[in-house]
């Protein structure tokens, strides 16, 4: 199997679900002629023509607004929002319309439609270009919000959403774009959705984590290791709705449970994680859930970017005072 | 000024016209030759029987509200002859995009008015209707509809379906980005796709001149690239045909055109509003002469093709099937309370089955 990087594994799916369905089309920002500013639609207006490869206007409402119209009608747009931080001006669609098209007209109409944007900072990126506002969209019923942090989920994981009947906003960790690298079969075979994935078993303390950061996490699991405590990995995947039994189950196991997230502390997704634990897994717990996050303030530009998302450090920290708490 | 003058000298690049497009005089006279279907006295007289059900519809919705049974409602009063100018010059398999105060365009396009009672009543299934079935329902956010008609009306093309897309609004819409970039889309892609503005001169209590510093909302379409006309919105001929016109280009490929139908809300803006807090009661009556529905109702009369004893007999009509789907409306049992997770997600996700069952388990206790 060819090994590729995560932005190829987004490309090789693009171009998987077009040429299995005549429905899907691509639209946003550059993703024609240009092949998307991180290359993610490279290719695809060459083999699929530039009226199911469409370059948009620079109008961000308009994309999403335009994906629910299109799905209405039956197709299966996939819109690109060029980042994160220029994804607000959609929040009208997807909170007003693409989430709520089915159950407002009782399944009359329905919203097949996926919402691409690169999530996270760590790149060095200009203003605005940094965000990690998951939370705010995992708080919308009717969507599904997926994140994927390696190349072979990046593929299957965009696969599914896009063969979704319902909307999907489909988060692609910017860091790991051409970081991550690993093999994937282009098989045209999806993963689940609303499933977390076990990237490393553990006995000691449970370490829930998503996109990008699943890499310093990771990084953390080795490191602790060597201390000989043994974390247990859980590559959250899908936010929204997310999946309860795995997290409920790891931490029946472990008792520990150390949440990371590059996005903001207060009101980050991890305080619905701990919440969840605390209602249904209080039994179990051994010490206290923990969050290691980014701090409670604007992610600042390149040059302080590093400081403000959570270090290897700061999770083994975090992991230990849980290991010995008693 | 000597910079004046030569900005004088500089070549003119472009120039831009609008029309205003007129047949009917408020007083039902004929200001201009009337379009060829205007000789369907049959096609005259369903306009006219439909405006008159429109306004008895509303008049019948206030007093449900009125009496606590109903939701908050928007009347179309004074505005009758656009959304069914417009509606009666589509056909069935293309997309209308309405917004809240359509009424009159869904009826004409057979969603029945029990189910518009459902939706005002507070009840999904009101928009699960039985009129076309790919129209939109009613779009509250205002102007945020208008994207959608730009996809729409893109997929109809890329399907080379002979299609249009029929997107209604208000003036107040047309001061939101959104409609601006479904327009600017539009007139990028030549779509199928005719914007039409009801310009009833308020937006609940803004009125037109602090909404836009434009002569027109119709020349907000030349700067996305296509045609725009002010219409007589107050005149049912004028909207039918300036719809007419605009569905079979844009059913021709010619593309995206704009429909200002100028006209006045003689209403409040919903059952919610009080109108008296922001325009006198003088100024408003003073509309009253160029209403749509006595204005078609004089050339009728006048041409021999409407008389007394069919007015009589319509408002019986009305009444009798106004009163039908009223009965039928009340009637309509509330959903359990545990549907409302269903047509959430195509399948109720796992995460999210035990908030139903724990709503459906408080019914049945």
């Amino acid at each position: 199997m060819p090994e590729v990087t995560l932005v190829e594994a987004i490309n090789l799916a693009l171009g998987r679900a077009m040429a299995d369905d005549p429905d899907v089309v691509v639209l946003g920002e550059d993703v024609g002629v240009n092949g998307g500013v991180f290359r993610a639609t490279v290719g695809l207006q060459e083999r699929f023509g530039p009226e199911r490869v469409l370059d948009t206007p620079l109008a961000e409402l308009l994309i999403s607004g335009l994906c629910v119209g299109m799905a209405a009608q039956g197709l299966k747009p996939v819109g690109e929002i060029q980042f994160m931080g220029f994804i607000y001006p959609c929040l009208d669609q997807l909170v007003n319309h693409a989430s709520r098209m089915r159950n407002r007209t009782q399944g009359r109409l329905t919203c097949p439609m996926v919402l691409r944007t690169p999530h996270g900072a760590g790149i060095r990126a200009p203003e605005h270009h940094s965000e990690s506002t998951e939370a705010m969209l995992a708080h919308i019923p009717g969507l599904r919000v997926v994140m994927p942090s390696s190349p072979e989920r990046a593929y299957g994981l965009l696969l599914a959403a896009i063969r979704d009947p319902d909307p999907v906003v489909f988060l692609e960790p910017t860091r790991l774009y051409r970081a991550a690298k690993g093999e994937v079969d282009d098989n045209g075979e999806a993963l689940p959705l609303d499933l977390a994935f076990i990237l490393r078993e553990g006995r000691d303390v449970t370490l829930i984590s998503w996109g990008a950061m699943l890499k310093e996490t990771m990084a953390a699991a080795d490191a602790l290791a060597d201390e000989g405590i043994a974390a247990e990995v859980i590559d959250l995947a899908t936010l929204k709705p997310y999946d309860e039994n795995t997290v409920l189950g790891s931490v029946a196991k472990t008792g520990r449970c150390v949440i990371v997230h590059e996005a903001a502390h207060t009101g980050g997704f991890g305080g619905e994680i701990a919440a969840l634990i605390a209602e249904r897994g209080l039994s179990s717990l051994l010490a206290p859930v923990t969050r290691v996050t980014g701090y409670d303030t604007v992610i600042p530009m390149a040059r302080l970017e590093q400081r403000y998302m959570p270090s290897v450090g700061r999770i083994v920290t975090a992991a230990r005072k849980a290991c010995q708490y008693n | 000024m000597a910079s004046k003058r030569a900005n004088e000298e500089l070549p003119v690049i472009a120039r831009f016209e609008v029309r205003r497009r007129n047949y009917l005089a408020p007083d039902g006279s004929i200001d201009r030759p009337l379009p060829a279907f205007a000789a369907d006295a049959r096609l005259l007289v369903e306009l006219y029987r439909s405006m008159v059900l429109l306004r008895l519809f509303d008049r019948k919705a206030v007093a449900l509200q009125r009496t606590g049974r109903l939701g908050t409602y928007a009347v179309s009063l004074g505005q009758e002859a656009v959304s069914v100018g417009i509606a009666s010059a589509m056909r069935e398999d293309d997309v209308l995009l309405p917004s809240y105060r359509d009424n009159g365009a869904l009826l004409w396009r057979g969603v029945k008015p029990e189910e518009i009672l459902l939706f005002w009543g507070g009840d999904e299934r009101g928009n699960h209707f039985s009129g076309p079935r790919h129209d939109f329902p009613f779009c509250v956010p205002v102007g945020s509809q208008a994207p959608h008609a730009a996809g729409v009306a893109y997929a109809l093309k890329l399907r080379k379906e002979p299609r249009v897309a029929v997107c209604l609004f208000g003036d107040g819409a047309t001061s939101k980005g959104d409609v601006y970039e479904a327009m600017n889309f539009a007139g990028v892609h030549k779509l199928p796709l005719v914007f039409v503005a009801t310009n009833n001169q308020w937006a609940i209590s803004v009125p037109l001149r602090l909404q836009t510093g434009a002569e027109t909302l119709a020349q907000k379409a030349i700067a996305a690239g296509f045609s725009g006309e002010q219409v007589d919105g107050s005149d049912v001929v004028a909207m039918r045909a300036a719809a007419e016109e605009a569905i079979a280009a844009a059913r021709d490929g010619k593309g995206p055109h704009f429909i200002e139908a100028v006209t006045y809300r003689l209403g409040d803006h919903t059952t919610s509003d009080d109108a008296s807090r922001y325009r006198s009661a003088d100024a408003v009556q003073a509309h009253w002469k160029e209403e749509p529905v006595a204005r078609l109702r004089s050339y009728l009369v006048g041409r021999k093709m409407w008389t007394k004893a069919d007015e009589e007999q319509l408002a019986a009509e009305c009444h009798e099937r106004i009163e039908a789907a009223v009965e039928r409306y009340l009637k309509t049992p509330p959903r359990r309370a545990e549907t409302m997770f269903d047509n959430l997600y195509a399948e109720l996700p796992e995460a999210y089955a035990e908030q139903r069952r724990e709503l459906a388990g408080e019914d049945d206790a």
